[in-house]
């Protein structure tokens, strides 16, 4: 592979994240000029951004015919990258919409332009084939979160979330750095490509190998929150900033399966690495998912116990990525598809925490009561995202576990597959607790019923019908997912 | 291209019950006039659909493909055979009784038709569907309305419990179905879901077979209450509305009998061989312990609760059979049993609505002021206890038949004992018409009890016509079994051909 | 005329329905007369029967074999025979006089409907060529009589059960009944199942070709005999209840006590042929064999009913109960004919005349015992519309001065059933005794210990209700026969006289029907 060579054109690849510095700057510069209510357009305007950046990538950025190493190597321009760039772009305009009417947030300028820090973070992360690449993506995303996830800092809960998010993760990538700094100690190689070829020569031992796949899968499993690395997420979710939680949980949870993705299956897939570390994985995965949802089971506020399905659901996405040996481009297709549908969906359900916080000014479970009364159409909208989650049918959830199962099958992992049936049903159980609470119990007396703004109308309706054809006419998203799987091998 | 009606009949409740969603809240009329129509056209197309079908070519007709997600061999395939003609058109029949039955329902209409409708899309969809994912996909959908519309509208004390209870049983089991067809396409190898593809091409071993096809029988059969994991049928009957009593009993019951036989014994005939006596003994202890169960219960609507899992038994009983008069016998069944649960629960809600109590000792002499409702019971009755001439004995003849003749089919731990099987089953019914004719008495018959003589109102002239659709299709099939009979033969003559017999 | 004649068992059988539609839909007021009206039809078309079918020809006629349940291979085949046609006849005579007898019931509409209902039920045994739409039939049939008993029987009636519980007799009865004759349908239909299976069609005529002879191993379980003897029994129990043969007819003086008079008049009349019918049309024929060897027992059990049902007859208070223990004597004879035909059917050497009159006599009697039984129940429901009771001490005696037409056709109806020569009675159970003699002698010495008592309580009966001096008691009670209840008894007064002066009128069908089924 040529890793020197450079072209002006190279930067079309590039150019959404390039849009987003610009808009990052207008929205800045809005901060400082723009007065009193109109203050909101920034929220806006920022979702203008990320869409226009994705409308625009698609035009020039995707990539076509075969996948390149650009830029010396750091990125590879393939479809699995452009795939998962344009879920963080489509995560980080939704979540703008979504702030900017939350107090405290929506009319700061600094927070947007941090947010689009995030996301360019994430897309590096989604391309990055570089170690030290990687790690600065890694950096720029982790940086911008602790930031957005203690914004609010009158507010104790928040400024503690942030810090626990950050010591958490400062440590974590501290190990990952060091597992980096091995590898290339090893190989002399920072490439991930480079590093594969140096690996399968066979010069480094099975038990170091190991070592360095744990060390590496510390950092991306505190990205993933998978288990042992998964305490701080119930804390982080609930102290952040609603729309935040949403973000982290969905986008910054995505970027960390590409991160996966590229590391472990392009660099450390030789065989005797893989019979190392894909076991702990597979362990990984049945954990996970079946703490995340045991423990899900006894939460009363919604944001803990959506924080705990959320880990469950990384769960889900670990178990289609272990089949890739048996499967390759049939798991990282269903992990692929899987994330969209996670991200849509978790973003729907935050949206409606998000505006029911907004009337109720809790987040407690049992203050949901009734809201079906006071609102039929939202308590409709969290219906659909709820049994997404859950994985009922025709919502996109139900498709993306069918994939899961069917890639897990594929692989011959009965046990696991089993694990996960068992799993979706105590998923569904929590999932149907809170819906009973919506729709069966008794409202208070004189609740008031909950306006929602065209912006959030929109929003809602637009990942609605996202998640809705997901489950019933995905087959063109499907299609992208494969794109991408197949030109990642 | 014809006519695409197997689509429009599954898709248009769907379209219904989503465009309901968007009317206005409080024009209560309004909504229950569209259900009706809606429901009505789809009643007609059901009947189009069954008497279209052509029953000298027998086999699967009217199908509709599409290719949905070509990537991983999924397909949009439906088409009808014999085997779930009868259950198309008993799907329409249930969901326009159950609109008629539910027109008292004033507490949010809106999301309870359009629930309703999402409810028949899932049934309608899994009976028409012959690609495993299509038919998950409708399963899915069939299952879940029920937890909403148990919860909100079911009988206070038990509902939210019978509700969940309910969902995790069936989501449990369609998730194992599902593991087990998954199987089934890994191994096939033959990169789809179509299952006359697989029908016809995929090679099983015989190891495959016997460890597979538990997974995918029994994870359907859950649905229809198959003993032991047929408690939450009950309860969940006890706690439903009327109206998805009905539906529960009366089609969702049979989803999973049917699913079980196209999915599980068509696919996996080997497995169903290797099974059947292991089978056909919790069917037989469904068929008699629903029953004696059945006796002991005090309300209405557990006895009939229980009365269904026994009679669910001997559905399952035919299938286990493996022969053609048991097969024949389960399909006769199946519509039987919904016709008649759906009377029954129907009859049942109209006295509870007025009396409030479905105790027995608490009820009398409801004959002399609702006597519609009281003939209507009799008559769920009379097939219940599998009276000749009614549809019950029409069903259960062909079954008891069947379980005589599965003792000659070959060598297995049981097969001296299939005499006593069919005997002993054929008791329960005995034992049904002892409690049927019980409650017939003390509900009906005798003096009313002062606390509920003034609440005796009379029914509605709606609940009067679904009385009259559902009491027609169980008198027919038992008074001329020859429109039904002959077109579950053609389904159950491919189901034959499959086994080798 | 042609459609007619072309489709006269569909028609005959149907017809009655054709009632059940028009009570349904008329005025409350006019139910009575326009369901007589309509009884009247199913009449006119037995008629059209009984003079359409060529007796001489004999065999099955008018045959109807339509498509009905092919997936068991049962059809819709119907067909007479001279053993079926004058029960046809007797039915659709019987059914317009209990219309007549009871138009002022309570809650008319369901009554007729229920009364259509069961004239089609026990229409369809006696035309069903086809197993199992005789079984259908026969089993339908039970359900408007259980609630003509349980709704519209005696209100009065107390029975204790175990521990104290008490409930009102008509609902005993009526359960009691339903369970008794649905258990016994079980077997039944277990036995038809059985054979079914086996032979692969319910239709009666092939199956009397290939069942007997059929040696085949069956399932995978017993032996030919041994299914054959199990489904013997299981045959032989159900249409013994039905007869009923002693020890099976505990449930007849119940249920006859709490039926509403029309009710007792078609059990009797009808319902109770259904068993014999039974006999004759299915387990004679299909297990000859079986039923040679189990003659002696039939014929001893028949001698028991005789006996014992005459004496149990004379034991009762009740003048009701008394009837309904006479009608377990009348069938015991009925048997008693039956058990010849099973003997001789059973490859026993018996003279082939005796048999044939012992055959003819049983199904004279099953004809005679309709009409007079049917007569019986009548007054004795006319006697307890007026009077309110049927206890025969507090009836006291001395009515027939008070009501003296009604005094004298009870007697005659009494005569006829006693067996007294010239009246009907007397022409079948000479017609048994002759036939039985030769065959089963000790059996049929000791029957006429029976007959000694059925004078007796016959004597009694009238005596406690009729003879003695005036009784003050009922002066201010208008103790006689209307009209129409006159009218109700004329036909079956005509008949029993008919019969019992020119018994060929009858018995020669008869015996043509017997001689060409049984050979």
């Amino acid at each position: 592979m040529d890793f020197t060579s450079f072209e002006a054109a190279h930067f079309l690849v590039i150019l959404p994240e390039i849009i987003l510095v610009g808009i990052a700057a207008l929205v800045m510069t809005m901060d400082v000029v723009q007065k009193g209510e109109s203050r909101r357009m920034m929220g806006y305007v920022t979702a203008l951004g990320f869409l226009a950046a994705l409308l625009i990538g698609i035009a020039v950025a995707a990539p076509s015919g075969d996948p390149k190493l650009l830029f010396g190597g750091t990125i590879r321009s393939d479809m699995l990258g452009f795939v998962f760039r344009a879920m963080f772009l489509v995560a980080g305009a939704v979540t703008a919409v979504l702030t900017s009417d939350v107090k405290g947030l929506g009319k700061r300028g600094d927070f947007f332009a941090v947010l689009i820090a995030t996301v360019i973070g994430m897309n590096f992360m989604a391309i990055a084939t570089d170690l030290i690449m990687l790690y600065l993506a890694m950096e720029t995303t982790s940086i911008s979160a602790y930031a957005l996830t203690g914004f609010l800092l009158n507010n104790d809960r928040s400024a503690e979330s942030g810090l626990k998010y950050f010591l958490f993760g400062a440590v974590t990538s501290t190990v990952m750095l060091f597992g980096f700094s091995l590898l290339y100690g090893l190989t002399g190689h920072t490439n991930l490509y480079g590093i594969a070829e140096a690996l399968s020569a066979g010069n480094v031992s099975f038990v170091m190998l190991i070592g360095i796949a744990i060390m590496i899968l510390v950092g991306i499993g505190f990205k993933l929150s998978a288990f042992p690395f998964h305490f701080w997420t119930p804390d982080v979710y609930e102290g952040a900033p609603t729309p935040i939680t949403a973000f982290i949980s969905t986008a910054s949870k995505t970027a960390g399966f590409i991160v996966l993705l590229r590391v472990f299956i392009v660099a450390l897939s030789t065989s005797s690495g893989v019979a190392g570390w894909l076991p702990l994985i597979m362990a990984i995965a049945a954990v996970t998912t079946t703490l995340g949802n045991l423990v899900a089971l006894a939460q009363t506020n919604i944001k803990r116990l959506l924080a705990y399905s959320s880990i469950a659901h990384a769960g889900y996405t670990l178990m289609a990525f272990v089949a890739f040996q048996q499967a390759p481009e049939e798991s990282v297709s269903a992990v692929t598809f899987y994330l969209m549908t996670y991200i849509l969906t978790n973003l729907l359900a935050f949206a409606v925490v998000i505006l029911f916080a907004k009337v109720a000014g809790s987040d407690e479970i049992a203050d949901y009561a009734g809201m079906s009364r006071r609102s039929p159409n939202l308590a409709l909208v969290m219906l659909i995202a709820f049994l997404s989650l859950a994985g009922i049918p025709p919502l996109a959830g139900f498709l993306g576990k069918f994939f899961i199962f069917k890639v897990v099958m594929d692989a011959g992992l009965v046990w696991l597959a089993i694990v996960g049936a068992l799993n979706a049903l105590v998923a569904l159980y929590y999932y149907l607790v809170v819906m009973k609470v919506v729709y069966v119990d008794p409202a208070p007396e004189g609740a008031p019923r909950i306006p929602i703004a065209t912006p959030y109308r929109i929003v809602l309706a637009v990942l609605t019908v996202g998640v809705i054809v997901l489950g019933t006419a995905a087959t063109p998203f499907y299609n992208w997912a494969i794109a991408g799987a197949s030109s990642f091998f | 291209m014809d006519f695409p009606i197997l689509s429009v009949i599954t898709f248009f409740p769907g379209i219904v019950g989503a465009l309901l969603f968007f009317f206005p809240e409080d024009n209560k009329e309004q909504i229950r006039w569209t259900a009706l129509l809606a429901s009505l056209v789809t009643l007609v197309l059901s009947v189009m659909v069954y008497f279209t079908y052509d029953v000298d070519l027998g086999g699967y007709q009217m199908v509709d493909r599409f290719a949905w997600i070509p990537a991983v061999g999924i397909n949009y395939i439906v088409a009808v055979d014999g085997m779930s003609l009868p259950m198309v058109l008993l799907t329409g029949i249930v969901l326009t009784t159950g609109v008629l039955i539910s027109w008292g329902i004033d507490d949010r209409p809106r999301e309870f038709f359009a629930l309703l409708f999402l409810l028949a899309m899932g049934v309608w969809g899994v009976f028409v569907a012959q690609d495993m994912f299509t038919l998950f996909f409708f399963y899915e959908v069939a299952v879940f309305p029920m937890y909403l519309m148990i919860a909100m509208w079911g009988w206070k004390k038990t509902r939210e419990y019978a509700a969940m209870k309910l969902t995790l049983f069936l989501v449990v089991g369609s998730l194992f179905a599902l593991i087990g067809a998954l199987a089934m396409y890994a191994e096939s190898g033959l990169g789809t879901f179509d299952m006359f593809i697989i029908q016809e091409q995929a090679v099983f071993s015989e190891r495959f077979q016997i460890i597979w096809f538990p997974f995918v029988f029994v994870g359907f059969i859950v649905l229809a209450g198959m003993f032991p994991f047929h408690n939450w049928s009950p309860v969940g009957h006890v706690a439903a509305p009327t109206a998805v009593s009905m539906f529960h009993a009366g089609v969702l019951m049979k989803l999973g009998a049917y699913a079980a036989l196209r999915v599980g014994v068509v696919l996996l005939p080997e497995g169903a061989k290797f099974w059947m006596p292991y089978i056909v003994i919790a069917a037989f202890i469904n068929v008699v312990y629903g029953s004696l169960i059945a006796m002991t219960r005090k309300d209405l609507k557990y006895m009939i609760g229980y009365s269904s899992v026994s009679h669910m038994g001997l559905v399952v009983l035919g299938l286990a059979t493996l022969n053609e008069l048991g097969l024949t016998g389960a399909g006769l069944q199946m519509f039987s049993h919904g016709a008649m649960t759906a009377l029954f629960f129907s009859c049942i809600g109209m006295v509870y609505d007025r009396a409030h109590t479905r105790m027995i000792p608490e009820l009398g002499g409801v004959m002399k002021k609702l006597p519609m409702v009281g003939v209507a019971f009799i008559i769920g009755g009379l097939v219940s206890m599998g009276m000749p001439l009614f549809s019950g004995f029409v069903a259960e003849l062909p079954i008891f038949m069947g379980a005589w003749r599965a003792g000659v089919q070959g060598p297995d731990f049981i097969a001296n004992y299939y005499a006593w099987i069919a005997i002993i089953s054929a008791l329960a019914i005995v034992i049904t018409a002892a409690y049927i004719i019980r409650a017939v008495g003390s509900v009906f018959f005798g003096e009313i009890p002062e606390k509920i003589e003034a609440d005796l109102t009379p029914i509605r002239w709606q609940d009067r016509t679904a009385i009259v659709i559902l009491v027609v299709s169980l008198l027919a099939l038992g008074f001329y079994p020859a429109w039904m009979d002959t077109v579950i033969k053609t389904g159950v003559d491919s189901v034959m051909a499959v086994l080798g017999a | 005329m042609e459609f007619i004649t072309n489709n006269l068992l569909p028609l005959i059988l149907f017809t009655p329905l054709l009632g059940l539609l028009a009570v349904m839909l008329v005025p409350k007021e006019r139910v009575g007369h326009v369901a007589f009206l309509f009884s009247l039809i199913p009449l006119a078309l037995a008629l059209v029967l009984w003079t359409g079918y060529d007796f001489a020809e004999g065999g099955f006629q008018y045959v109807v074999n339509a498509r009905w349940y092919p997936s068991v291979n049962a059809g819709f085949h119907l067909g007479v025979d001279g053993l079926s046609v004058p029960m046809v006849l007797l039915t659709n005579l019987l059914v317009p006089l209990c219309i007549l007898a009871s138009v002022k019931v309570d809650r008319i509409r369901g009554f007729m409907a229920l009364f259509f209902i069961l004239q089609t039920g026990t229409l369809g045994v006696f035309l069903a060529l086809d197993l199992l739409l005789f079984f259908a039939f026969y089993e339908v049939g039970l359900v408007p009589m259980y609630f003509l008993i349980n709704q519209w029987g005696s209100p009065k009636g107390k029975r204790e059960l175990s521990r104290g519980r008490v409930m009102s007799a008509r609902q005993y009865a009526s359960f009691k009944f339903m369970i008794y004759t649905m258990a016994a349908g079980l077997g039944l239909l277990l036995a038809i199942q059985l054979m079914g299976i086996t032979q692969g069609t319910f239709s009666l005529p092939e199956l009397y070709e290939t069942w007997p002879t059929t040696e085949a191993t069956f399932l995978n379980f017993a032996s030919a005999s041994t299914v054959k003897t199990v489904a013997f029994w299981a045959f032989f129990v159900a249409f013994a209840i039905k007869v009923p043969l002693f020890p099976f007819h505990t449930w007849l003086p119940d249920a006859h006590t709490e039926a509403p008079t029309a009710g007792s008049m078609i059990l009797a009349g009808v319902l109770l042929k259904l068993g014999a019918y039974g006999f004759l049309r299915l387990v004679i024929p299909l297990f000859p064999e079986q039923a040679g060897e189990a003659a002696p027992i039939i014929a001893f059990l028949g001698m028991l009913s005789i006996v014992l049902a005459a004496y149990s007859a004379y034991g009762q208070t009740d003048f009701k109960r008394l009837v309904a223990y006479s009608s377990v004597n009348h069938m015991g004879f009925v048997v008693l004919g039956l058990a010849v035909v099973a003997w001789a059917a059973g490859g026993n050497a018996v003279d082939p005349t005796t048999a044939a009159i012992a055959g003819s006599g049983a199904v004279i009697q099953m004809f005679n015992h309709g009409l007079s039984a049917a007569a019986m129940f009548f007054l004795v429901g006319v006697v307890y519309e007026r009077a309110h009771t049927r206890n025969l001490e507090e009836l006291g005696g001395g009515i027939w001065q008070y009501a003296p037409i009604y005094g004298g056709l009870l007697i005659f109806s009494s005569m006829a059933s006693l067996g007294l020569p010239g009246l009907n009675g007397f022409v079948g159970e000479f017609a048994i005794v002759r036939g039985a003699w030769p065959v089963f002698t000790l059996m049929t010495a000791l029957s006429m210990l029976g007959l000694l008592m059925t004078g007796a309580y016959v004597l009694k009966g009238i005596r406690k209700v009729l003879h003695g001096p005036i009784n003050p008691h009922w002066a201010d009670h208008n103790m006689e026969i209307n009209a129409r209840e006159v009218v109700v008894m004329a036909p079956l007064v005509v008949l029993m006289l008919i019969i019992g002066v020119w018994p060929m009128s009858i018995a020669k069908i008869i015996n043509a029907a017997i001689v060409s089924i049984f050979g």
